[in-house]
């Protein structure tokens, strides 16, 4: 049930309108359900980035809505190659994003260097060596889902933190384990421990 | 950063009145500059009076790197080159070994060629209008033509297992065979692309505001596309007949009827249109292809992985989807090539910009800039 359906529900039994939570769940609901994104999209990775938000892939529906206005996001999404010549420009449109902002590396170009990692002299090896990632998805290209996949993580990780500054809740991430019960199970997955 | 100001200098019209010259900086993050090109603009009023390229945000360099490798292993770096339309680089590159180590490759696999970068053609056009249409505001027409781009996306995930970076022309053939029903569900997506491009034709070229926004803007001569070497729609949206497909005829495209689009006035819109018709035209190629395709291999038997030609070197090029795409392999004997480069028509039209953006206003630049269809992986490479 969605936090609203929820609260709906909370609000029929107490009449009197009243819900008690805690400010930081109720912010970071509200971080994590709106993750409009930066779309630094500077080489092949760009096209799935776009291939995202279009029909079939539907980014809205996670919240995640493009703008190229750094003023407007929360999230960077890097997709694709970052040279040493537009390392500086992608750097300052990440200080021109309001926080709290998030960074994506997609691709394996943004992770690393990806298939230009061992012998190129112009690519910067992985957008962590001057920006600050949360997300990585590997790929080259990551399919659309990967990128949407990167987005829930995200909200996972959002999940976990105060606005008090420097304060991380300690809250469980709800990533599947091997162990999962749900994990593997999947229809028309078969699992392969029981079948062999 | 998108669009700032840098610098402004006065400068006096006829009038003696006191002007400024603004100088503003485009990109090299901008929505409509299709990738990372930073443009600066002089622009007097809204006028641009001087727009100046700056190229290289995404020089990766690809062409040193192939110094590195085996011939079978630069493949996967063409398709990076031009990542809207790999297909293109793949089949240069190959062509230009093939020419250089005397391989021959299967016939089917010449049609599964064919049809591929038909079908690339096709995608890369829906790239092209879709984004150059949002450019000029209408929204919805990319999501269209995306969607179409999609089912194309799909038909090669099937044949080879990744959306956009394909690695499927190899030297000596194709990687993989089409599976099974695979020229069926091709069949229906040409059926279905055919209404779906009369659609956008009315949706777009149809529309008062798109006419508005690009008849007359960019005008481009025949004598300017020819001698600034502009290729593909470019310089046929000027009048310019020429097609490599046609007038320079390689692989089986001999076998096939189709006509080459031309435009007459050479502005945005017609650069536009002539890519919407080439699609059409994509289309009969694919049909073709697909009922004559013979059965047999598609790789070339007994070919060794580590393809070592005799020390020469080759050219061969294709049309791509923005143009004539050269690649030039030098061979010194070894396995590795010793030099490879690539003539990119995107970075060749890219060239024109200063002299088709001058005189327009700073909202036409991006409409100028769209309708020459940069993309800049294959402008930096
Ligand atoms: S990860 Fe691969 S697809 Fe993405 S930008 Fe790098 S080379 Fe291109």
């Amino acid at each position: 049930m969605a936090l609203v359906d929820r609260i709906g529900a909370a609000l029929d039994r107490t009449p009197g309108g009243i819900i008690l939570t805690s400010v930081d769940a109720v912010v970071d609901w509200a971080r994590g359900r709106s993750l409009w994104s930066m779309p630094m999209g500077t080489a092949c990775c760009a096209m799935e980035l776009i291939a995202a938000s279009f029909a079939k892939f539907d980014f809205d529906r996670l919240g995640t809505f493009p703008r190229p206005d750094p003023r407007h996001t929360d999230v960077m999404v890097v997709a694709g190659t970052i040279t040493r010549k537009m390392a500086p420009a992608v750097k300052r449109l990440y200080e021109q994003m309001p926080d709290p902002k998030w960074v994506i590396a997609m691709g394996n170009c943004a992770v690393s260097g990806g298939i230009f990692f061992y012998d190129s002299y112009s690519v910067v090896r992985g957008v962590d060596e001057f920006l600050p990632v949360d997300v990585y998805i590997t790929g080259c290209p990551p399919r659309p889902e990967s990128l949407q996949d990167a987005v829930l993580q995200l909200r996972e990780l959002i999940a976990t933190e105060s606005i008090a500054p420097g304060v991380r809740r300690q809250r469980e991430l709800l990533l599947p384990t091997s162990g999962d019960l749900s994990f593997g199970q999947r229809p028309g997955v078969v699992d392969e421990g029981e079948s062999g | 950063m998108t669009m700032e100001v840098e610098s402004r200098r006065e400068v006096s019209g006829e009038d003696d009145l006191a002007r400024q010259e603004l100088v503003v900086n485009v990109g090299p993050s901008h929505p409509s500059t299709h990738g990372v090109c930073r443009v600066i603009v002089h622009v007097d009023g809204e006028v641009v009076t001087k727009a100046e390229p700056v190229i290289g945000y995404l020089h990766r360099g690809i062409e040193k790197m192939c110094e590195n490798r085996t011939y079978l292993q630069v493949v996967p770096l063409t398709d990076r080159l031009d990542y809207v339309g790999s297909m293109y680089a793949n089949w240069a590159y190959c062509r230009a070994v093939e020419r250089l180590a005397s391989i021959r490759v299967p016939e089917r696999a010449e049609y599964l060629r064919v049809i591929v970068c038909e079908m690339q053609r096709i995608a890369s056009h829906m790239m092209a209008l879709g984004s150059s249409a949002a450019d000029t505001g209408a929204a919805s027409m990319f999501i269209y033509a995306f969607d179409e781009r999609e089912r194309i996306v799909e038909l090669f995930e099937e044949l080879c297992g990744a959306r956009l970076t394909y690695n499927y022309v190899r030297p000596g053939g194709v990687s993989f065979d089409a599976p099974e029903g695979w020229t069926d569900r091709l069949k229906d997506f040409t059926n279905n692309h055919r209404t779906a491009l009369s659609e956008m034709d009315r949706l777009f070229f149809g529309n008062v505001i798109a006419r508005g926004r690009m008849k007359g803007i960019g005008v481009l001569s025949a004598e300017d596309a020819v001698s600034w070497g502009a290729s593909g729609p470019v310089a046929r949206g000027s009048g310019v007949n020429w097609d490599l497909r046609k007038h320079d005829s390689y692989s089986v495209y001999p076998r096939f009827d189709f006509d080459v689009p031309t435009g007459s006035n050479g502005d945005a819109y017609d650069r536009g249109r002539c890519r919407l018709f080439e699609c059409y035209e994509s289309c009969r190629i694919i049909e073709q292809a697909a009922a004559q395709m013979p059965e047999g291999p598609v790789k070339t038997d007994g070919l060794s992985r580590l393809i070592s030609p005799r020390p020469g070197d080759a050219y061969d090029h294709i049309e791509s989807a923005r143009g004539s795409l050269g690649v030039y392999v030098v061979s010194e004997g070894g396995p590795r090539p010793y030099r490879v480069k690539f003539r990119s028509p995107a970075f060749c039209n890219l060239a024109l910009l200063p002299m088709l953006a001058e005189g327009h206003t700073l909202s036409d630049l991006v409409v100028v800039l769209g309708s020459l269809d940069p993309v800049f992986g294959e402008v930096d490479r």
